[in-house]
């Protein structure tokens, strides 16, 4: 599964070879995230960020279990034990606010990841499954941050509970019972807090599986790079280790850096101040929105106004997870092939404007639910999906891409004097090392 | 890794005449920075499990005795932890005074388990120092052991009417808190 010229494992450590006969965990690592692992050598800093996601996923589960030794999921204490947890267990405090900053931290640095997948055609063959797996990364973290946000039991996290369960109400015939069976209520209550802790707490691990299966698959290939071009020849890659644990280590200081920025200095800028007040049924915040990461896809739910045979709220809520299904076909509907966006000067400049509409989106579903901020939404949801579904398929036909370098080498080089024959990547015969 | 090093490297850069390059450096100091860095992450993480403030803020306790009438004994809760308070009779102060300190397995004097001014008090945590049960002994009726104090029915120490350990599997004496006499009916432990 890596490529010919992959070094191999060979330990000299007594114990390690005894260990390597019994249980190849260090070959694992090795194959892995060590020497054994090829890389191309050419990857820039956008590919730090998937070690990036997976330093999040640990910090997350980490400090989660820190919070769940001190938080209780009963909705007469709940709110109280997170308090608790701010001013009474040692350094309550920074556990949470790592937790909370965490969060968003991780879905900066997912949109950051998806954004390079599809600037740099990531998800094209033979990577499509790589791309699959982590769309339903992606859809579980949504779950996973939305019941998470419940669990403090402050107002937001109360009418988060509310408003995103009744999304399931607009589905005809079955969905009043479907929002029951969520709740074990007709409102979100113990029942609720109670399955949603266990839940928040079970889809980590969820997500830390389907992860593996992410990076086998990715290794199986092995990694995409910014020019798209197969490797052809060991003049290509370098290993994992040492070059790309340090450049990934340089990518990790610098984001530790913004998140304790963040925890030490803002801890509360990306939070809504309403959810300190504690759970009340019988009020709602005056202005109710999402964590900043579900934005885009608040703001499409909210395009809908007006029934148009069906009625408004279930073409929003058809039209919120079909923004999010449809990037399951991308690599069906982006036919070119041609994988990075460098060599393709049309695709180039929608994928700028597909940043920008999601950026909009973002915006407006930040804002209050009325004009012009309604009708925006309408346009910048027409657009994401016309993007997918019109844009991509035509530009893949129409357009006419920039001559591809003949290799990794010579696109770093400028010239490759390794006079390795054309060959399809991963299959390449192995050349002798220089 | 030494070896793939030396394979990139051109050949001569940064060679020093001792054959420690620049990079040595630079490895042993970026990896030591991360370690320290991550070894204090585990300070909080760890310290996390300590008593919480809250906790620690029930740690003193006041009690009054004046319905505890002489040859009478109470448990109360200081810390989550059940404590003895036993107002002593002339007869068992008579009879813990013969006890022969040197001979015992914790040899503390009567005086020591108890406070000057208040000799008939005696005060101790209800937790037997084997493996944490509460001794019987305190209440009417309860098997009080050989020795006429307490006796632990899960693994069988006796203890004295000051709580000294006389027989049993216990290595000490059940433990005496801090505490002061506020007034001669109220006594602050903790």
């Amino acid at each position: 599964m890596s490529f010919p010229w992959a070094e191999q494992y060979t330990p000299k450590n007594p114990f390690m070879k005894w260990m390597d006969e019994r249980l190849p965990l260090p070959r694992l690592v090795y194959n892995s995230v060590g020497a054994g692992y090829p890389v191309p050598r050419n990857l820039n800093y956008w590919w730090n960020f998937g070690v990036l996601a997976g330093l999040f996923l640990v910090i997350q589960i980490i400090t989660g279990i820190v919070l769940a030794m001190h938080y209780s999921s009963d909705t007469s204490v709940a709110f109280w034990t997170v308090e608790h947890i701010m001013r009474d267990v040692n350094s309550g405090w920074l556990m949470r606010y790592l937790h909370a900053n965490g969060a968003s931290f991780f879905f900066i640095v997912i949109y950051i990841h998806i954004f390079r997948g599809l600037y740099f055609g990531s998800y094209k063959a033979p990577r499509e499954m790589i791309w699959l797996l982590g769309m339903v990364i992606f859809l579980l973290m949504m779950a996973t941050a939305f019941m998470g946000y419940v669990l403090p039991w402050g107002q937001m996290s109360y009418w988060a509970a509310q408003v995103i369960t009744g999304l399931f109400e607009a589905i005809p015939l079955v969905g009043t019972p479907i929002k029951q069976w969520l709740l074990g209520g007709f409102a979100p209550d113990n029942s609720t807090l109670n399955r949603f802790f266990s839940l928040h707490y079970l889809l980590p691990f969820v997500i830390a599986g389907v992860v593996i299966l992410h990076i086998w698959a990715l290794h199986i290939p092995g990694s995409s790079n910014p020019t798209g071009v197969d490797v052809k020849g060991p003049q290509d890659t370098v290993p994992f280790h040492p070059y790309y644990t340090a450049k990934d280590g340089f990518g990790v200081g610098v984001v530790l850096i913004l998140l304790t920025i963040m925890v030490f200095f803002l801890p509360n800028f990306l939070g809504h101040p309403d959810n300190y007040i504690e759970a009340n049924p019988l009020q709602t915040p005056a202005h109710i929105v999402p964590e900043w990461y579900f934005w885009p896809f608040y703001a499409i739910l909210r395009a809908f106004t007006v029934d148009f045979i069906l009625p408004a709220k279930l073409w929003g809520v058809i039209a919120m997870f079909a923004s999010i299904l449809i990037l399951f076909f991308l690599p069906w509907l982006d036919k070119s092939p041609v994988r990075s966006g460098r060599y393709r000067p049309q695709f180039k400049i929608w994928w700028w404007v597909l940043l920008a509409d999601i950026a909009i989106l973002g915006y407006l579903g930040g804002a209050p639910a009325e004009e012009p901020y309604v009708m925006f939404s309408q346009a910048a949801s027409i657009y994401y999906f016309a993007h997918f579904l019109i844009v991509l398929p035509i530009i893949s036909r129409t357009e006419r891409p920039r001559p591809l370098p003949n290799s990794i080498t010579e696109a770093v080089l400028g010239k490759d004097e390794s006079g390795s024959p054309e060959l399809p990547g991963g299959t390449a015969e192995p050349v002798a090392a220089e | 890794m030494a070896s793939v090093d030396d394979k990139q490297q051109p050949a001569g850069e940064t060679h020093a005449e001792d054959g420690v390059r620049r990079r040595d450096f630079l490895n042993i100091a970026a990896v030591s920075v991360a370690g320290v860095g991550g070894a204090v992450v585990l300070l909080p993480l760890l310290n996390q499990m300590n008593p919480s403030a809250d906790v620690l803020a029930l740690s003193s306790i006041e009690v009054d005795l004046s319905p505890i009438e002489e040859g009478q004994a109470i448990k109360t809760v200081w810390r989550k932890q059940p404590v003895f308070i036993k107002h002593l009779t002339a007869r068992e102060i008579a009879e813990v005074e013969t006890i022969d300190v040197s001979g015992l397995r914790d040899p503390q004097t009567f005086e020591e388990r108890t406070l000057e001014g208040h000799r008939n008090w005696y005060i101790s945590l209800a937790v037997c120092t084997h493996l944490g049960c509460i001794p019987l002994g305190s209440a009417e009726g309860e098997n009080k052991g050989e020795y006429d104090g307490f006796f632990c029915p899960c693994h069988g120490s006796h203890y004295d009417a000051v709580g000294r350990i006389m027989k049993g599997p216990a290595p000490e004496n059940l433990a005496v808190p801090e505490y002061e006499f506020t007034s001669d009916t109220t006594v602050t432990i903790g």
